[in-house]
Formats: structure tokens, sequence, C-alpha cells
């Protein structure tokens, strides 16, 4: 049912927890929601324009935490361009979802847009 | 580690005593139960019979009202489309509830597009029923009522003894679905008033493929149309050859049932009361779906908080559950039977069903304890609502983007 890629991101996931989301060069994106029985936080830190650490936490299936686990390992190192350049066709690919999983890849593509959307606010003066 | 199977709702394994008594009727015992006229077909016919006599006995029926079927799904909709074609010139009214299994939903809802009017009632959060409502929904033109005994997802035992009386003052015919309930609490057709019962042998612990449904003759005797017609079987009501080692196994598991119901049971609840505190003195946020003591002995079904029901599972390895959460299901929609509880979306999401059965040892139950902990606590430090309700925010508050 879950390939092999899942299953090892499950067991050994990349990059859980969390980031000061005070920090001005850190950016926060949640999506989702409980009653659809995912959530996703995604964090990224940013410097000299590129993003140095990226954490994670999710609610949901096997799926979704790999698609989380994997959208937080791909982030790492690239520019906020690179980043937001991933889609969920290149995550569900990666870890061969079924079609049934699609959704998991498509919310790990908003948490990162999201998170990236989020630290381009925190940028802006008040 | 050997997988520990906790799923016994789903399907049984089959009792070796249950197995070497139906293996003969595979091989030199191979006759057709309706050849009357040569020694294989009487040998069939006599297993049948013993078979029909000690499924007859475990809910107080006599042997001529057991028609086999093949399961519980074809009893239910026997049940129901049967009764409604026989008795439609009485009435075109059904009642049920929306928690009752598919195999009953279905039926009545393929009813409503061909006429009927069908009552689905509401439960309360234990997953019980008001018998006010069921008397106030009862109207000259209702046919039957269905309620099942007790519900495969949360345990919780309906009050079939109060249901029969109601139904025989209002003439009306009284259904169960008594699937998870046959062989686990004392079931008495005539005590309890009940007209017709739909049963299944691979549920406690016969075969797969065999089940039968209860018909009353006398006071009042029921009357059935056929959904399956040809050589006229089983009194006319269900038409094809007798499956004879699949009814052999039946008997012999109902035979086993009736001797052993009231020991197994006191150990099941023991059992079951070991994993419930196991669970429940580790973890917080753990909630009982169903009722906390009008439940079946194997039955419990808990949702573990900000752990979604599907990785759970995928993290308790090799032990067998099943789980209310969308993403176990095709429609990816979480359990209705929780839903219909007014369980908050979020919870049945996170719900796991225990089902303890005959083999289910005190070591397992260990085992199952610690694997569990385990997975809830590590899926918890992952979860970013746990995060959240520590640091005492309430998720409901939030506006959530909703996929």
């Amino acid at each position: 049912m879950y390939s092999d890629k899942v299953i090892d991101h499950y067991n050994n996931p990349k990059n859980v927890g969390n980031l000061d989301k005070e920090d001005l060069s850190v950016g926060t994106g949640i999506v989702g929601a409980p009653e659809c029985g995912d959530v996703m936080k995604l964090q990224l830190k940013v410097e000299g324009g590129k993003i140095v650490d990226a954490k994670f936490k999710t609610f949901g299936c096997g799926s979704a935490i790999a698609s989380s686990s994997l959208a937080t390992e791909w982030v790492k190192g690239k520019t906020l361009d690179e980043a937001m350049s991933i889609t969920n066709a290149d995550i569900a690919e990666e870890l061969s979802l079924p079609p049934v999983k699609i959704h998991c890849s498509v919310l790990a593509e908003d948490a990162i847009k999201a998170a990236v959307a989020d630290y381009k606010k925190r940028q802006q003066p008040n | 580690m050997k997988p520990i199977y906790l799923d016994y709702s789903a399907t049984t394994p089959v009792d070796p005593r249950v197995l070497s008594k139906m293996l003969p009727y595979f091989g030199e015992l191979f006759g057709n139960a309706a050849s009357k006229n040569h020694s294989f077909g009487w040998a069939a016919e006599q297993a049948v019979d013993e078979a029909r006599e000690a499924v007859a006995a475990l809910i107080g029926a006599q042997a001529k009202e057991i028609v086999f079927t093949s399961g519980a799904t074809e009893s239910d909709n026997l049940a129901l489309l049967g009764v409604a074609e026989m008795y439609a010139e009485k009435g075109k009214h059904i009642i049920t509830c929306v928690t009752e299994h598919k195999a009953i939903l279905d039926p009545a809802h393929y009813l409503a597009t061909k006429g009927f009017e069908v009552t689905f009632l509401p439960v309360d959060k234990t997953g019980s029923l008001d018998l006010q409502a069921l008397e106030a929904a009862i109207t000259p033109q209702t046919i039957l009522i269905s309620l099942m005994a007790a519900n495969n997802e949360i345990g919780t035992i309906h009050p079939l003894k109060e249901i029969g009386a109601m139904a025989k003052k209002h003439d009306v015919l009284f259904h169960t679905d008594a699937t998870q309930a046959t062989g686990k609490i004392p079931l008495d057709v005539e005590a309890m008033g009940i007209d017709l019962m739909s049963l299944s042998a691979h549920k406690m612990y016969g075969p797969k493929g065999v089940g039968a449904l209860y018909v009353r003759r006398r006071k009042p005797r029921v009357r059935l149309a056929p959904i399956l017609h040809g050589g006229g079987h089983e009194r006319g009501m269900r038409s094809g050859t007798l499956n004879v080692p699949g009814i052999v196994g039946f008997g012999e598991a109902c035979r086993i049932a009736q001797l052993e119901m009231a020991e197994e049971a006191e150990r099941l609840i023991s059992l079951r009361d070991r994993l419930q505190k196991g669970l429940e003195s580790q973890l917080d946020f753990v909630f009982l779906n169903g009722h906390p003591q009008n439940r079946l002995p194997g039955n419990l079904n808990l949702s573990f908080a900000y752990v979604e029901g599907e990785s759970l599972m995928m993290g308790m390895e090799n032990i067998a559950v099943s789980s209310g959460s969308a993403c176990t299901s095709a429609s990816l929609e979480p359990s209705y039977v929780l839903r219909a509880l007014g369980v908050s979306e979020d919870l049945a999401h996170c719900s796991i069903r225990f089902s303890l059965g005959r083999f289910t040892t005190e070591e397992e139950i260990d085992l199952a304890i610690q694997k569990t902990v385990e997975t809830v606590r590590r899926l918890r430090e992952m979860s970013p609502l746990y995060d959240m309700a520590k640091e005492g925010i309430d998720i409901s508050s939030i506006k959530w983007t909703s996929h």
C-alpha cells in the first residue's frame, strides 16, 4: 500500500520540530484542517536569500507525514523562488503516492507557499 | 514480532473445532442436501438439519425458522426487501437507525427510491436510541422496525426486549441485525419479541460465506418475498444449493458459542478493561466512543486526539486494528457511525477500534498497550495540534483552510 520512501519518511521523519515563530528570519505556514484529517505546519529560516533550515509538524496519515518531511528536505539550501517552484506533482512522484493520496502532496506544496508568503510578509515594515 | 490480531469485529479465525467438523463435507460427504433419493444427499441433509438445530438453539428459535444465506448482508437485504414487497399493501413505512450497517442502510435507501418512506432514527452520544422517539415514529403505515442488536464500530447494544415489546404493541414486525451480537451476548427471539434476525458465521469463529435469517413462523407468521428465485430451497425464501460445509461449520460455531459464551464474555471484558486502563493511564486526551457499560464484551473504540488514525495504525505495525479515519476508507469521509454520535470530525479521524476475541491473550494485550502508547507519543511529538493543545489553544476556535 505504501512505497518504501513513504515508509522510510514515516519511520525516520526528517526535520521534525519547531523554529521560533517570532524570529523575523522565520516564515511559518499552517495548512489543512483537523476535520479533514490533516494539518501541516512548515517553517523556514531564511538567511541571505537562501533557506538555511526547515522544520515541520504534521497531523495526518503516513503520506502526509512523508510529504511534509520530504518538503523540508527539498527546500533546504534553495532560494525562495526555487522553493516556490516545487510542485505537488514532484512530491507525489518522488514518493510514488497513489491517486487517493495526491491531496497530501498538494498540502505540502501549499505549506511551502504559505511559509514563504509568511516570511515575505514579515520582511515588510509595518 | 508475531502479528497480533485485534480486529475480531471485522472477522474471526475459524475455530479449529469448527474446521475439523467441516472438512469431511468437502470430501467424502459431498452430497447435495436437496438430493432426496440417495445416501449422499441424505448425509448432507442430516448434517444441515443438525446445524439448523444448533443455530436455532443459540437464539431460542425453532429449527424450521432458520433460513440459511450467504451471510449477513444477504440476510439484511432479504429481511428488508422481502418484508417490503410482501407487506407493501399493509403500509410503506420502515423505521431504522443512522448507525446501522450499510447492509441495512443501502437497501433502506433503495426502498426509499421505490416509494417507501424510511425513518432513520438518530442516536445519542453513546450510540443509544431514544425509545420514545422510536414509538413516536411508528405510524399506521409502519410495517417494519429494523434495529441492530449491537453496533459493529462502537459495540453499543440496543434494548432489544423493549423494542420488541413496542413493535408487538403496534403490530409492526421487528428485524434485528445481530451479526456482531450473536454468540457474544445472550439473544432470545421469544423473550425479546424478535420476528427476523440476521446472523453471520464468520464473526463467531465459523467460516465466511454463510449466514442465516431467522424468520418467525408463529405469532405472527412472517412472510417474505424471496430475492433469489430458483429451486425453492429454504421453504422458497432462498433458492440455491445449500453450502453444506459452511452450514455445518456455522452450526458447530453456534454450538460452541452456546457452551462457552458466558465464560468467554467475562474473560473478554477483563482483557478489554485491562487494555483501556493501560492506555488511559499512560496517555492524555483519550476518549471512549460508544457506551461506557452497555457494549459488546470485546469492543473498545477510542479516539487518540491529535493523532490521525491511519498513521497510528501504520505505526502499530503487526497489530491489526481498524480506524474510523477517512484515510482508511475509499470515500475520504470519516466514520458515519462516529459522526452520528456527535463525535467531532477531527476526533473521528483519530479513532481506533480494538476488537478482542476468543484467541486474544493477556500477553497480546500488554504488547498492544505498549506499541500503541509508543506510537501515539511519537506521532504527537510530530503533531502541530498536540503542541497547540498543550499551549491551551482551542483548536476549534481556529479558522482552518478546509480542503
